[in-house]
């Protein structure tokens, strides 16, 4: 069996999978999942702003643990895998940061406000790991810009749980806190939206992750074979 | 802008997002794809250099 055929390996089914878990995803938040008495409509932006954030530390998470593996074993290949999840941690940053706007606009009357500490921190650890990237491409390819890069994915991770705890850390009443020691504030269909389109955003984020692997792996080894065949 | 157009907002610059990540994608297959014609071309010509 082909390395090649093992890297896309069940990538199709997990594809069609996401894919079917996003269009319930949205049958349940828009059509099964009843309106919320305060916010209204607009409340309805939760079911997918929420999933895409937690989404968003998985993934610097994740990039965090490939540098760990690659500091501990120094197997390179976890250098791509960290630098893959931190680059989807960044587009699903991207995405908190459009969506939690509108949503603040709608609920609050304001795109943005500097007294949430939660938003601040969020802001903070996007920054840092936009960073992660002016830091690599600045490096010459190979084991040292892979280590600087290890290492700089480890300190962003502290940053996580502070921006996952800050609202409560912090008392800050502005940003809503949904989940709290009582168990999740809303219905049992609102939970199971949420629930779902966390499942569904989250295989979509890793599915995405894993093409985005082929493609640099792929072009890594046609790279590789027109050197060996020139 | 009404609580309803706030929510297509937000659900449709997802979206959007998406597809500029299914456009790029697209774009460096179709690049790895002439990569590799022009590979088997060099290999086909290593192969028979008369051809």
């Amino acid at each position: 069996m082909s390395s090649a055929f093992l890297r896309i390996q069940g990538l199709p089914a997990l594809a069609v999978l996401a894919a079917g878990l996003m269009g319930l995803a949205l049958l349940l938040s828009f059509f099964i999942a009843p309106e919320d008495g305060d916010q209204g409509i607009s409340q309805r932006i939760f079911y997918i702003h929420v999933p895409i954030a937690l989404t968003a530390y998985f993934c610097f998470g994740l990039g965090a643990w490939k540098a760990l593996l690659l500091l501990w074993r120094g197997d390179e290949r976890h250098d791509l895998e960290s630098y893959v999840a931190i680059h989807q941690g960044t587009i699903f940053g991207t995405l908190t940061l459009i969506t939690g706007a509108i949503w603040a606009r709608a609920s609050w009357g304001v795109w943005w406000s500097w007294d949430s500490n939660q938003l601040v921190l969020f802001l903070t650890l996007f920054l840092f790991y936009c960073a992660y990237f002016m830091l690599r491409f600045s490096l010459p390819e190979g084991p040292r810009r892979a280590r600087s890069s290890a290492v700089y994915a480890l300190f962003g991770v502290a940053l996580i749980p502070v921006s996952f705890l800050a609202i409560r850390l912090a008392e800050d009443f502005i940003h809503p806190t949904t989940f709290t020691r009582d168990g999740p504030q809303m219905t049992g269909t609102m939970f199971a939206a949420f629930c779902v389109s966390w499942a569904a955003v989250t295989l979509l984020a890793y599915v995405l992750y894993r093409v985005e692997l082929v493609g640099k792996r792929l072009h890594t080894d046609l790279r590789e074979l027109r050197e060996a065949l020139e | 802008m009404t609580g309803g157009e706030y929510v297509a907002a937000a659900y449709g610059v997802v979206f959007v997002f998406l597809l500029v990540y299914v456009a790029i994608i697209a774009a460096k297959l179709v690049r790895l794809q002439r990569d590799t014609a022009e590979l088997l071309e060099l290999a086909r010509r290593r192969e028979h250099p008369d051809a």
